[in-house]
This record gives structure tokens, sequence and C-alpha cells, in this order.
């Protein structure tokens, strides 16, 4: 039933092509709530799913026999709350992009397609066709950042495509060269995991597929497309950016890199660790000093998914599970801050520059947004009661263990992640400096229903998930406790 | 063994003739006084109508068995259906091309091109494949300077001339010299020579020089240079048929060449451990190749000459599958050049309709296609996106077909060192694919210009071209399927 989210995405891409405009707007709020819906009812009602947050085969057909290529969808815990991310990140996307009057037909359409291929990401569990996949959710979005986006956007998608492919043709022949190796003629996820690689072959390439999908993720320092892509994007293609495909890259390495190959992910543990780290530090110092709203969620984006990384690394269940809740929590609420600044904020003062938008005191000409971001923000800087707060602490306490020295400076990100936040919430909505408000008031529109409808739906599985990880950690740890990550706990011992 | 039976094997080639001679004579005696558009349509459709008839012909007669210096291996119907099949499409391209008044030269010259190509690939007797060489080249050369009104074009056809001659002269030495010291012609007699045979320089002058040959004629650098010019030069539904069947052709005999005749002077192309033989040879061609075709791409302004460069660079990747053992190099070199035939063709319609519309090949001339000509450029999308490798399309699945059979050959492992060469390479031929769609989906298009102007023909053969991309870019196991099954029929004779 959840492969329905593939192929309702790609139908409604599709049919959105060939209805006339004026019923765009509708279809594509009908394509992404019925995805979110399949999705939802699969988790409600789990009638063909008994045990949640074990892997499940969907549909598993012999695609290309000549080269054991199968058509292979399954899902297990982590695979679903992804899918139940992108679900809602999709619908969110659709009613934060309900003003997009250019080309219209295409914008969705090519928005759909994108979501499609990440919903096939979450479900293939035959690598080819998760490659298959991975690669179609890439040129959507170089168009829709190309020609929806702002702020030098051909610069922004070209960089943001080049580094997307660079990755994966990492991952290609990364997993090409395990597939010859093994002499398995098999691309299946499960039996490629069992097999035992040669410590010499995991050592390289290890790295070569971790890497190749953390790209994608913005590791640093192969980080620079996310800023630039994040700032360029449309706001329904940036929230999809921040909050679904930077997580296509981190699932990616957790599911294929680290489960292929234990001894080299033992191996290489400590430097990507570092990097993740550096990552955390360096994306949040960055963020405090930036002079665009955009850049500086851009910066923390990279900072939040660092966490992700460093939850990896610790190879211990506790930061594994919360890694992967921050994955959603980070999905929620940066879509969440890209909608208050490119949407609510930009659309209306058409500029993003921080020392413009401080006398125009937004904070009392758009109560709604200011009110939103001030949350949006207290999630984002990890304040207990919200979803970021369980997971980062999650990971810290994993990471504790492990690599003490490390989570101090991890720590440290945290407190730079309070700083930036504070500093643009203050400059951006409650600066007291001369008001021209009175005169710029009446100009402005007041915050649309649809904006208002994607605020509140985020808004709520922040607090939702933060008050309640449990509804989340429920399917997550069930599915690291599968065969898949069998060898990953045992350190690459058979 | 009865003549008449060499009459079964060759029926199809003779049909041809009899069909191109009819061409030129119907246009010469009876259609001198009608208007350039009767006549060709008149003999256009005749062209179509002998692909056509010998298409059906092949596929219900299929003619297999040797007689003489005829050979048909059970793989030559399919690529022999594949070869008029692109004949047709290009007949369909230049339907309402305005580019000669030599109509029906034109017709039957095409028709005897594919018939040369045929010929090519019927034959295991070295004195035939040269003949046949011939054949193809000089009608090549001849069409490439039949727009009498450009001087680029008759220029282009001296360079291809020039270049083509020294090439069948470097061929026919290799050739002369391989008679000289196994006192055969016949690949499978020469095979059964050489490996009775120590090796001595000789044998590797004769090999290099008769693999020197073949690289002219797939242009592989650095024997590339012809290639940009011509393509640039040339009528664009000739410069198609160049680009698409006879790299077919030429890379199915080149195959065969060294696969059947040279198979005991393989060598090896392990990083670190090359040795003499015809593998390394075409590795570093590929490498080459690879990088010459793609990082001069970049630079490229005119949409003609960038595809010139990518067919080298395409012409490197094919090249890798021959380091792959037998069966799979040829599956995969067959999946791959077939699969490169279409797009490519298909890629050259649409540059023929935009300068059928009055504009040229530069970038500018596309610039906002998108809107002046829909479902054209949804095409061209598929069709550069096939060429960069983009999943799901035929592309893809070729080039990751090609990938794994190389490192899964003999050199297995050793060869990594081309995947990576190969991998990255590819990255950058995103670069300039994106250019172009940039153009066309971005740009805006120029004020003063309509909807293109298209003509019928060429737009159902190039949605038949697309449509066959998609197809087989979800299904490659209806091509490789056939292809693996022609082979194993064949695997002792080829």
């Amino acid at each position: 039933m959840l492969a329905w989210t593939i192929y309702i995405s790609f139908i409604g891409a599709a049919l959105l092509l060939l209805v006339p405009t004026r019923y765009t707007r509708a279809l594509a709020l009908l394509t992404a709530t019925a995805g979110l819906a399949v999705t939802l009812t699969q988790l409600l009602f789990p009638n063909d799913l008994d045990e949640l947050g074990v892997l499940k085969s969907i549909i598993n057909l012999n695609w290309i026999p000549q080269l054991g290529i199968h058509y292979h969808l399954a899902a297990d815990g982590i695979s679903v709350v992804l899918v139940l991310l992108t679900g809602i990140a999709a619908l969110a996307g659709v009613l934060f992009s309900w003003n997009v009057t250019y080309r219209t037909k295409e914008f969705f359409a090519l928005y759909f397609v994108l979501i499609g291929g990440v919903y096939g990401v979450f479900l293939s569990f035959d690598l080819f066709l998760l490659l298959v996949f991975y690669e179609i959710a890439i040129i959507p979005k170089y168009f829709l950042i190309a020609i929806w986006g702002s702020t030098r956007r051909e610069y922004g998608a070209m960089k943001l495509a080049l580094y997307s492919f660079a990755g994966s043709a990492m991952v290609v022949i990364g997993l090409i060269a395990a597939y010859v190796v093994s002499g398995a003629n098999t691309f299946d996820l499960a039996t490629l995991a069992q097999h035992p690689f040669p410590a010499t072959f995991q050592y390289w390439a290890f790295p070569l597929i971790f890497i190749g999908f953390a790209i994608l993720a913005g590791i640093w320092p192969l980080h620079t497309w996310a800023p630039t892509g994040h700032v360029a994007a449309p706001t329904g293609a940036s929230m999809l950016l921040a909050g679904v495909v930077m997580k296509l890259g981190a699932y990616g390495a957790l599911r294929v890199a680290m489960t292929l190959f234990p001894l080299g992910l033992d191996f290489w543990r400590y430097p990507i660790a570092v990097l993740a780290v550096i990552g955390i530090v360096y994306g949040a110092m960055v963020a405090l000093v930036q002079r665009d709203f955009k850049f500086v969620i851009g910066y923390s984006s990279v900072s939040h998914m660092g966490f992700v990384l460093l939850g990896f690394m610790t190879l211990s269940q506790i930061g594994l599970s919360g890694a992967v809740l921050q994955m959603f929590s980070h999905g929620i609420i940066a879509g969440l801050l890209f909608a208050v600044v490119g949407r609510m904020v930009y659309e209306r003062s058409h500029t993003r520059e921080l020392s413009e938008l401080e006398p125009l005191h937004l904070g009392r000409v758009l109560p709604f947004a200011s009110v939103t971001f001030v949350i949006a923000g207290a999630a984002s800087m990890g304040l207990p009661g919200f979803s970021g707060f369980m997971a980062e602490l999650q990971v810290l306490v994993g990471a504790w263990r492990t690599f003490p020295h490390l989570t101090l400076l991890a720590g440290l990100g945290i407190i730079l992640g309070v700083a930036y936040t504070l500093r643009v919430m203050v400059l951006a909505f409650f600066s007291d400096k001369n008001a021209q408000s009175s005169t710029y008031r009446a100009g402005v529109n007041a915050i649309s229903l649809p904006e208002k409808a994607g605020a509140i739906l985020l808004l709520s599985m922040a607090i939702l998930v933060g008050l309640f990880p449990s509804v989340l950690l429920d399917l997550i740890l069930p599915s690291l406790h599968s065969p898949l990550f069998e060898r990953v706990w045992k350190g690459g011992a058979p | 063994m009865n003549p008449l039976n060499l009459m079964r094997l060759v029926a199809p080639e003779c049909i041809l003739v009899i069909f191109a001679l009819t061409a030129l004579f119907m246009d010469v005696a009876t259609l001198r006084e009608q208007s350039a558009k009767v006549r060709q349509w008149v003999v256009g459709s005749l062209s179509g109508v002998a692909c056509l008839t010998v298409m059906i012909w092949i596929a219900c007669i299929r003619p297999e068995g040797s007689y003489s210096m005829v050979e048909l291996p059970a793989v030559s119907f399919l690529l022999k259906e594949v070869l008029l099949g692109l004949t047709l499409v290009t007949a369909l391209i230049s339907f309402d091309a305005k580019f000669t008044r030599h109509i029906g030269e034109y017709y039957a010259l095409l028709l005897l091109a594919a018939v040369g190509l045929m010929l090519l690939i019927s034959s295991n007797n070295l004195l035939m494949i040269f003949v046949a060489v011939e054949l193809v080249s000089l009608s090549l050369y001849a069409m490439t300077a039949l727009d009498k009104t450009s001087p680029a074009s008759a220029e282009a056809a001296l360079k291809y001339f020039l270049f083509g001659s020294v090439a069948a002269a470097f061929m026919l030495f290799g050739i002369s010299l391989l008679y000289g010291v196994t006192g055969q012609l016949q690949l499978d007699a020469i095979a059964g020579k050489l490996q009775t045979q120590h090796l001595e320089p000789i044998h590797y002058v004769a090999l290099v020089m008769t693999l020197t040959g073949f690289a002219f004629k797939i242009a592989a650098a650095p024997f590339h240079l012809w290639a940009p010019d011509v393509y640039q030069a040339a009528p664009t539904p000739i410069a198609s048929f160049i680009a698409s069947a006879s790299k077919v052709g030429s890379f199915f005999v080149l195959a065969r060449i060294v696969l059947a005749g040279f198979g005991s002077a393989r060598g090896g192309a392990g990083w670190g451990h090359l040795a003499a033989g015809w593998v390394p040879v075409l590795a570093i061609l590929a490498t080459v190749s690879m990088v010459i075709g793609n990082l001069v791409a970049i630079v490229q302004t005119r949409v003609k000459r960038l595809l010139a460069y990518s067919a080298i660079a395409h012409g490197g990747y094919a090249l890798m599958a021959l380091l792959a053992d037998e069966q799979r190099a040829v599956s995969s070199l067959l999946f791959y050049v077939i699969t490169y035939a279409i797009t490519v063709l298909g890629a050259f319609g649409v540059v023929a309709m935009v300068e059928h519309s009055g504009g040229r090949d530069r970038f500018s001339d596309f610039a906002g296609l998108s809107r002046r000509a829909p479902l054209l450029s949804f095409c061209m999308l598929v069709f550069l996106l096939s060429l960069a490798g983009i999943p799901p399309l035929s592309g893809f699945f070729g080039k990751f077909y090609v990938f794994t059979a190389a490192i899964s050959g003999p050199d297995h492992l050793q060869a990594f060192w081309l995947l990576i060469v190969g991998g990255a390479t590819s990255v950058v031929s995103i670069y300039y694919y994106l250019q172009v769609l940039k153009q066309i989906y971005v740009a805006p298009a120029p004020a003063n210009v309509g909807s293109l102007n298209i003509s019928m023909p060429a737009q159902i053969g190039i949605v038949a071209l697309a449509i066959a991309v998609i197809v087989l870019g979800f299904a490659p196991g209806l091509l490789l399927g056939r292809l693996n099954d022609g082979l194993t029929l064949v695997a002792s004779n080829l």
C-alpha cells in the first residue's frame, strides 16, 4: 500500500500537465494529501503490517533478470518515518507554493516528480532501484531552482545539480564494485548486507559510497551547495530541499553504506565523526554572521544535519535512533523556517537583507509570521517540548559514550544555535530601530489561509513529536534490530 | 553449398539496392518537372517503404548461417532491424529538408549507406569488411557535401574524406600485415593461427594499425578531429545518420574483429598491470575520448558541435564495454551503442526541426523552445537526459551495464580506474547537457518568433524515438533479452 505514495505522485505529476490551469493547484493539493493519507492510513490501521517497524516487502518483481535487478519495494520503521515526513513536507510545500503563478503546471509537475523520487528512495530495497529513484529526484530540483528561483538561481541550481550528480556517481561506481566483488549477481540490499566483503575492499568502498550519499546530507566540507541552493530555490522547493532531499543523502548513507560495509564503517568512524562535528560548529558559526535571512537558515541546516551524521557514527542504539528522529525533526522545522523566510516575509518585503528588514518591524506588521518564527526558532534551538530536543539529546548522549571530546564541541554547536536563532529573530522581527512600519503596514497583504494551514500543520507536528517522541521511536527502534543492522552492531563480524 | 543459399542470405541487401536504384531512376527520369516538395514526398516515401519492406522481410525470413564470405550471426537480425529503423527515421527527418535539390541522389545514397552497414555486420572476412566500410564511407562523404550552397559543407566533406582515406589506409595496412603473418582473412581462421603463433612485434603493429583505422571511424580521441567539423557543417539529417547508424555498424564490427579475430592477443588494462594487446589500446582510447570529449564539450556554444563532442565521449564509454568477457562485452556494447544511436538521432532530429524553422544550431536559437514547441522540447529533454545518463531513461542503464561489464571482465577490479574516469567525466557531461536544457526550459523565448514549424513525418519519427528511449529505460530487458538470445547462439563463432 505504501508503494502508492510513489505512484500517486508520478500520476499526479502527469495529470498536472494535462488538466487546465485553473485546476492545477487543487490537483496539486489533492495529490499531496492523497500521498500523506496513504501513509497515515498505513500507520493508523496497520492491517498488513502487523508489527510496525519490522521490514516488510511490498512488491518484489524480477525487473532486469540479466543483471539480477529486482523491482523491490519494502518498508521498515525508518522508511515509514521518512515517508511520513515526505508526505507532510510535500503537503506543506504545496500550501506555501499557493501563490506560484508563473508556469504553474510545470512547477507542480516537477514538484511531484521530485516527491515521487523521494518516496521511491525511502521504499527501495534493491540498490539499483534506489539509485534510479535517487537520480530521478535530482533533475527536477535543477529546474525548480533555475526557473522559479531568486538570488543567483542559475548558479545555485547548477551547483546543486553537479554536487548531487558527483555524489551519485561515487555511489554508482561504488555499488558496481560491490556487485562485482560479491559475485552474488544481485542488487538486493538484504542479501548484500549479509555478504562478508573483504576488509581491504571495505576500507575504500565505504568512504566512496558514504561520502557520495553524505554530499547530499551536507557533510562538511562538501556542504557548499546547500546554502546557495536553498537560498536560490523558490519557497516550496527550498522546503523540500532542506526538508526531505538532505534526508535522502543521510538515509542512503545509513541504509546502504553503513549496512553494506560494517568493517569500513568501523575504520572510518572517527574521521567522519570529526567532519560531522566540524559541520555542526562551522555551520552554526557561519549562520551567526550572515546578513541574508535565508542564508542563516541555509547554514543552520548544515549544522543540524551534522547531528544526524554524528548520530550515525556513534553506532549506539540511542545515537542512531536520535539521528533518525533528528532527520524527521529537522525536516519539519527547517521547512517551517524556510516557509517563514521565503514566503511569509520575502514575498511581502521583497528583501531578505537583515539590515533592511530591521526597520520594517515585522513583529508588528506580520504577527502570525513572527509567532510562527518564534516557535519554530525555539524548536530549532532544541528547547524541550519540541522534536529537536529529543533528537539532539539522544544523539549527544550516544556520542558522549563514544567520542566525549567531540561531544563537547557539538554541545558548543547547540549554544551557537541559540545565538544565531535569537540574533536573527531580533533583527528580523523585534528590532527597535527607527520605525517605518506605519507607512509600510498599509501595503502588506495579510497572511493567507494556505500559509496559515501549512504553518499550523508543521508546528503541530514539531510539538506532537516533541511531546510524544515514542510515536516515532516505536517505529525506529525495532528497525534497528532487524537483520539488516545485525552486522553493524557486531562491528562487521559475520 | 548452393549459390541460392547466398542469395537467401543477402536478399535484404539486394532488395535495398534495387529500391535505391529505383529511387534514383524515378527522380531523374520521371519527376524532373515536379516541384521539390512532390519529389521529396515521392522519393522519401519510397525510401521509407524500402526500409519497412526489408525490416518485415528480415523479421519473417530471419536469414542465418554462412556462405563463403558472408556469415550472419543470430544477433545480426536485430542489428539489421535497428539499422533499418534508424535509416527510416533519418529519411523521415529529411522529408521537408531544403538543403539539396538532388533528392533522388540523396535518398539513393542514404539507402546505399544502409546497405553498406548491413554488409558490414554480415561478414567475418576482413576483405569484405573493408569493402563494406568503404561503401558506407563513400556514401557518407558524398552526402556530407550535398549542400552545395554551403562552403562549410564542402569543406567538411573534404576533411571527412581526407581523414577517412587516411583511416582506410591504416586499416588496409593493418589487414595486409595480418594477412602476411597469418595467411588468412577469415576472422576465425586468423584467431586460430594467432593462437598457435608466438606474438611478435609485427603482430602488434598489425593490431595497432587496424585499431587505428577503426578509431578514426568511430571518432575515438585522439583520432576524432574530423567529427566536430563534419557534424557541424553537414546537413543535419546526414550528421544524424553519421552519428547513429554508422556508429552501430562500426562498433559491432570492431567488437567482432577484436573478440573473434584477436582473442588471443588480449593483453590487460589493470592499473599498473598493463599487458600488451588490444585491451590496453582500447582502454587508453576510451580514457582519452571520455576526457577530451566531455571537457571540450563544455565550451561549445553550438548544439551540433556539442553533440559531436558528446559523441566522442560516448564512444569512449562504449569502448569500455570491450574490456568485459566476450558475451558481456558484446551485449553491453550493443545495448549501449543501440540506445545511444536512438537517442542521438532524436536529438539531431530536434535540431533539424529548429533549423527547419529558420533557426540555426546556436544556443540562442533554442531559447524558450519549450513554449514554442512543447512536445518537441520534451523529446529533447528525454534525449539529452538519456545522453547524460539519468534514470529512468535508457542511457542510464546502458552506462550502468557497461561499467558493470568492464570490471567484471578478466581484468576484474584492476580496471576500476576506468570506472573512476567514466564516473567523473559523466558528472562533467551533466553540465553541458543542462546548458542546452536551460536554454530550452529556463531562458525566455525571443519576442519575434512564433511557434515552431514542424514537419509531421519528422515529428512522428522523433516522438517514436523518444518513446523508445523511455521504454528501453524502464524495461531494458526487452532489448537485452534479445541481444543475449542472439549471442548465446553464436558465442562459438562470433
